[in-house]
C-alpha cells in the first residue's frame, strides 16, 4: 500500500479472489503495469479468505477448512512475487467506460485511470427470501463461513442450515467439525446428490473425486447423527429473533427449534459494476441469474472492461483461475506486451481446462438449480429488506398498471436502500416477470449509477484528483441568480 | 386508426396534467408516451415546490401553481392527493454566505415587493438558525419563501396520471411517435403501435419536444441536459426547510424517509438517443463540498445512489408555453429547464384554457415559442461550460 495513491496504470484488476489473483500475476509477469484493488485486507477473495495467516497457524481451523482451502496459498504466493501492485482494503465505488475507477481506501477517496480493467468481483449469495428471513438470527451460510475463515468464529447456539448447492453441505460439514451445535440440515434441492451423481458419473470422467467429496460430507453428517431432511417451503419463525425453522417434508409441516438459521441457495455473479456500466447482460436460465455478455476473452460490451471468474457466470474457483489468465493474456496483447499469436498459443491450455470444468459445472447447475427460487413468494414475504417492501406490495403495484422494474423502485422504494438493490433486484424482477407473464430479459434490472459501493459524503467532498475541467464552474457574482442557467 | 379529440405527446407531469384538464373540459384525450409515465425529469427530479427566486416571467404561474398544490384534494381527490406526499409551509431558503449574497437577497426582495409580491422575505442569521439548527456558522442569513416545500415527484406524476385515467384519458405507454401530419381531418399521428387521429395536439415531450416540433417543420431550441442528484442513506430527522444556494451550487432537502437529497445543478452526461444519462463523480465533488461546509452533520452521511434526469433546456431558462408558430391546433408546453415540477398542477389548466378559449387568465406572453422565431435565440445547441443549470438543481 502506498501513501500517495497511484492515479494511473495500464491494467486495474478489481477483486482479489482466484480470478483476480491469477489475472494480476500473469499480467505482471508479462510486463503489464498492474494494480489489484481488493476490498479484503489480504489476498484470497471469499474462497481463500485469510489464507496466508490461516495456513501459517496449522491449528484446528486449517483442518476444519480443509485441503481445497489450502490450495489457495500457491495462487497467492505467485501473485505476491509477480510484481503486481496490491491495494488492500480498497472499495471500488465507480468504474467508467473510459477506464476511470473511484477508489475508497483508509477513509479517503481518489480516482485512478486504467488503460484496461478486469473485473474479478466474484459471486454473492443468491438472496433467499422466505417468510421470516429478515429476523435477527437468520443469515447466509456463506456469511457464516466468512466469519469462520476471517476470525475463527463458530456458532455456539442451535443452528439449522437450509437450502441447496454444494456450499450447504460444505458449511454443514465444517460446522460439524468445528463442533458447532448443528441440529439439522434441510436440503431443498430437487433430487439428492447421490441419485444425480451416480447417473452422471459415466459422463463426468475425472470428476469422481469432486462427487465423492460431496458424498463424503453427507456421510460424515450422517455418522455424526446430524439429521438431514429433504424439504421445501422453508420459513423462519420467532418474535424478536428466530426461534424455529419450519418446512414441508414427506407431506407434512415440520418444525425444528433453532437460534441460528443459515440459508443458502447457491451464488450468483456480482454484476453491480457491469450493470452500472450499462453493459449488455444475458439471463442465464440454467443458473437463474444475470451475467454480463462477454467475448471469448471475457471482454464486455464496454470495450476497456473485461470480467473473469464467477462475476462472468458462476463457474467455481478452479475455472476462475483459467478465466483470469485468459483475460490477462488478452489485456497484455492489447497493451502490446505479447503478440496475438502468443496470446492464442498461451490460451490453449487454459481453454482446455475450462472446457473440462464446464461439464462438471453443467452437472452442478442441473443438480442445484434453485428449487425454492422458482416458487411463488407469499404476499407477506419481504422482498426488499432495506425498505421492507413485501411481495404483496409489489404485486399490488403491478395490478395498478406498473410494468417497469424501475417504476416499482421509484414508487415503493424497493432497491433504494443501503444494499443498493443487491438483496432484492432479482426477486423484484421475478415477481414482475411472473405477474406480467413475461421473461426476465423483458423485465431487465434496476438502473444503477455511481456509487456502486456506498461512499461517505466527506470522502466525495475531499476527492483529491477530480478533473477540474469536468467540474462546472461555480456560478459567479455576475448576473441575476434568478435568471441564470 | 383510433380517432379522438385531443392527443398529448409525453407522459411527464405536464403531459399528465394537461390530459387531466382536457378531460375535465370534456375532451376525449389520448396520451402517448414513448417509455413509461414519469420516466425522465418528472419522475426523478428533487421534488422541490418552490416559489422562491423564480424568473419574473414564471412568478404568476408559480403563485397559481402554489394555490393548486395547497388544494390538491380538489383536483385529485383526497387519496391521490395524499399519495403526492406534498409538504408545504416548511419553506425554501436561499442561503447567503457572503456579504454580496446577502445584498442580493435585499435587492431581490425589494424588487419582488415593487411588483406586488410579498412572499420573498430576507432573514438574518438568528432566524436562519432558528429554522435550521444544523446550519454552519458561516451562513449569515438568506431569503425565504415560507409557503414552499416539497413533494414526491414520481408519486405525484403517477397521481396525475391515475386521476386523468379516472376521467377517461387513455394512456398509451411504450408508444413512440414517428410522424405527424395535419390535414383537413385534423392531425394524423403515426406511432410504433398504430396510427391515431385527433383535432388537437399538445407537445409535452420534454427533452424530445424539439423533435416533435421538427416533424412539422417548426424549429425550436434543441438543448437538453441532465441534472444530477445524489441521495444519502437514512439519517435522523434534522431539517425541515428546503435549502438552495445563491452563488453556491446547492439544493438540499431531507425526505420523509430520512434520506437527504442533494442537487444543485451539477451536470450529468446526457445521452438523448439512448434516453438515459450518466452521473459524473468529478463534477459532484463541488456539491459534496458545499453540503459539508453548510451542514457539518452531513460529513457522516453516506451516498448510496446518484442519478440524472433528462430535461429540455431553453437558452433563456424559461419554458415554452403557447401555440405553435407554424400549425394551428398545436400547443407546446415544454422546456422547463429543470424547474418545472412546481408548475405541474397549473400548466395543464393553462393549456386547456388555450385550447378551449384561445386565451389564458395567467400571463404567458413571455413564454411563447414566438421568441425563438429570430435565429439568434435558436443558435444555442450546446450548454456553455459555465452555464450549468443551477436553476435545475434548485427544483
Amino acid at each position: 500500500m502506498t501513501d500517495t495513491p497511484r492515479t494511473d496504470c495500464e491494467l486495474a484488476i478489481v477483486g482479489g479472489g482466484p480470478a483476480g489473483l491469477a489475472a494480476a500475476a500473469l499480467a505482471a509477469e508479462l510486463g503489464v503495469e498492474t494494480i489489484l484493488f481488493d476490498e479484503q485486507p489480504t489476498p484470497g477473495g471469499q474462497i481463500y479468505r485469510n489464507i496466508e495467516a490461516n495456513s501459517r497457524k496449522l491449528d484446528a481451523l486449517s483442518d476444519i477448512l480443509g485441503a481445497d482451502y489450502a490450495k489457495g496459498l500457491a495462487l497467492v504466493e505467485r501473485f505476491r512475487s509477480s510484481g503486481a501492485a496490491y491495494e488492500p482494503l480498497s472499495s471500488i465505488w465507480q468504474v467508467t467506460a473510459a477506464g476511470k475507477l473511484g477508489v475508497s481506501q483508509k477513509g479517503r477517496a481518489y480516482l485512478t485511470r486504467a488503460g484496461r480493467i478486469i473485473l474479478a468481483t466474484g459471486a454473492v449469495e443468491r438472496p433467499f427470501p422466505v417468510p421470516g428471513w429478515t429476523l435477527p438470527g437468520v443469515m447466509g451460510a456463506g456469511a457464516a463461513q466468512t466469519l469462520m475463515k476471517a476470525s475463527g468464529v463458530v456458532p455456539d447456539r442451535p443452528t439449522v442450515i437450509a437450502g441447496s448447492g454444494p456450499l450447504t453441505y460444505l458449511v454443514a460439514f465444517q460446522l460439524m467439525k468445528a463442533r458447532a451445535p448443528l441440529t439439522g440440515v434441510i436440503d431443498t434441492s430437487r433430487k439428492g446428490l447421490l441419485e444425480t451423481g451416480l447417473t452422471a458419473l459415466p459422463v463426468l470422467p475425472g470428476f469422481a473425486g469432486d462427487l465423492l467429496k460431496g458424498l463424503s460430507w453427507m456421510a460424515a453428517l450422517r455418522r455424526a447423527r446430524i439429521p438431514v431432511f429433504s424439504g421445501r417451503n422453508v420459513a423462519a419463525e420467532g418474535g424478536s429473533r428466530v426461534e424455529a425453522v419450519t418446512f414441508e417434508g414427506r407431506g407434512k409441516r415440520r418444525r425444528l427449534p433453532a437460534s441460528l438459521l443459515l440459508l443458502h441457495e447457491g451464488v450468483v455473479p456480482n454484476n453491480q459494476i457491469t450493470a452500472s456500466l450499462r453493459c449488455r447482460h444475458v439471463w442465464d436460465a440454467a443458473q437463474m441469474a444475470w451475467r454480463p455478455w462477454t467475448d471469448e476473452w471475457g471482454v464486455t460490451s464496454a470495450e476497456l472492461v473485461a470480467v473473469a471468474g464467477d462475476g462472468a457466470g458462476i463457474s467455481g474457483a478452479r475455472a476462475a483461475v483459467h478465466g483470469g489468465r485468459l483475460a490477462a493474456l488478452d489485456a497484455a496483447c492489447r497493451i502490446g506486451r505479447i503478440s496475438r499469436a502468443e496470446r492464442d498459443e498461451r490460451a490453449r491450455p487454459e481453454r482446455q481446462h475450462l472446457q473440462r470444468d464446464a461439464r462438471f459445472r453443467a452437472f452442478l447447475d442441473n443438480t442445484y438449480r434453485p428449487n425454492e427460487a422458482v416458487r411463488r413468494l407469499a404476499n407477506e414475504t419481504i422482498a426488499c429488506r432495506c425498505e421492507e417492501v413485501t411481495a404483496g406490495d409489489l404485486r399490488a403495484l403491478v395490478a395498478e398498471g406498473f410494468t417497469d422494474i424501475n417504476q416499482l423502485k421509484s414508487f415503493s422504494r424497493c432497491g433504494m436502500g443501503q444494499c443498493q438493490g443487491r438483496m432484492c433486484g432479482a426477486t423484484v424482477a421475478r415477481i414482475l416477470a411472473l405477474s406480467l407473464e413475461t421473461d426476465m430479459e423483458s423485465v431487465g434490472y434496476y438502473r444503477l449509477r455511481l456509487p456502486v459501493k456506498p461512499l461517505p459524503v466527506a470522502q466525495l467532498a475531499e476527492l483529491g484528483n477530480a478533473e477540474r475541467d469536468l467540474r462546472p464552474s461555480p456560478l459567479g457574482a455576475d448576473g441575476d441568480p434568478s435568471q441564470r442557467v | 386508426m383510433m380517432a379522438t379529440d385531443a392527443i398529448v405527446i409525453g407522459g411527464g407531469i405536464h403531459g399528465c396534467c394537461t390530459a387531466l384538464h382536457l378531460a375535465l373540459r370534456g375532451l376525449r384525450t389520448i396520451l402517448l408516451e414513448k417509455n413509461t409515465v414519469g420516466r425522465h425529469a418528472s419522475g426523478v427530479n428533487a421534488g422541490g415546490i418552490r416559489q422562491l427566486m423564480r424568473h419574473k416571467a414564471e412568478v404568476p404561474l408559480s403563485i397559481a401553481a402554489m394555490d393548486a398544490w395547497e388544494r390538491l384534494d380538489d383536483l385529485l381527490g383526497p387519496e391521490l392527493a395524499k399519495n403526492c406526499e406534498f409538504i408545504g409551509g416548511v419553506g425554501q431558503i436561499g442561503i447567503a454566505e457572503t456579504e454580496a449574497e446577502m445584498e442580493w437577497c435585499h435587492t431581490r426582495a425589494a424588487e419582488m415587493r415593487s411588483l406586488g409580491h410579498e412572499f420573498e422575505e430576507v432573514i438574518d442569521a438568528k432566524e436562519l438558525r432558528r429554522l435550521i439548527p444544523a446550519i454552519a456558522d458561516i451562513c449569515r442569513g438568506g431569503i425565504i419563501s415560507r409557503r414552499d416545500g416539497h413533494a414526491n415527484p414520481f408519486r405525484t406524476t403517477q397521481s396525475f396520471r391515475l386521476r386523468a385515467e379516472q376521467l377517461g384519458v387513455r394512456f398509451m405507454e411504450r408508444t413512440r411517435v414517428t410522424g405527424l401530419e395535419q390535414g383537413d381531418r385534423g392531425w394524423t399521428v403515426a406511432t410504433e403501435s398504430g396510427v391515431f387521429r385527433a383535432d388537437i395536439l399538445i407537445n409535452c415531450a420534454g427533452a424530445w419536444a424539439w423533435q416533435v416540433a421538427e416533424m412539422i417543420g417548426e424549429h425550436l431550441p434543441k438543448t437538453h441536459f441532465a441534472s444530477t442528484l445524489m441521495v444519502t442513506s437514512r439519517m435522523p430527522h434534522f431539517i425541515d426547510p428546503v435549502v438552495i444556494g445563491i452563488d453556491r451550487v446547492l439544493s438540499f432537502k431531507q425526505t420523509q424517509a430520512g434520506t437527504v437529497v442533494i442537487g444543485g445543478g451539477v451536470l450529468g452526461d446526457p445521452d438523448l438517443n439512448n434516453e438515459t444519462a450518466d452521473t459524473v463523480a468529478d463534477r459532484m465533488v463541488v456539491s459534496a463540498q458545499t453540503v459539508c461546509e453548510f451542514f457539518p452533520i452531513l460529513r457522516r452521511a453516506t451516498i448510496v445512489r446518484s442519478w440524472a434526469g433528462l430535461e429540455a433546456l431553453m437558452p433563456d431558462v424559461i419554458p415554452v408555453i403557447g401555440p405553435s408558430q407554424v400549425a394551428h391546433n398545436l400547443w407546446h408546453a415544454f422546456g422547463f429547464s429543470g424547474h418545472g415540477f412546481q408548475l405541474g398542477p397549473i400548466v395543464g389548466s393553462i393549456i386547456a384554457d388555450l385550447v378551449a378559449t384561445g386565451e389564458s387568465a395567467i400571463p404567458i406572453a413571455e413564454l411563447s415559442p414566438a421568441r425563438f422565431s429570430t435565429n439568434d435565440m435558436l443558435a444555442t445547441t450546446r450548454i456553455p461550460d459555465r452555464k450549468v443549470s443551477q436553476e435545475a438543481g434548485r427544483e
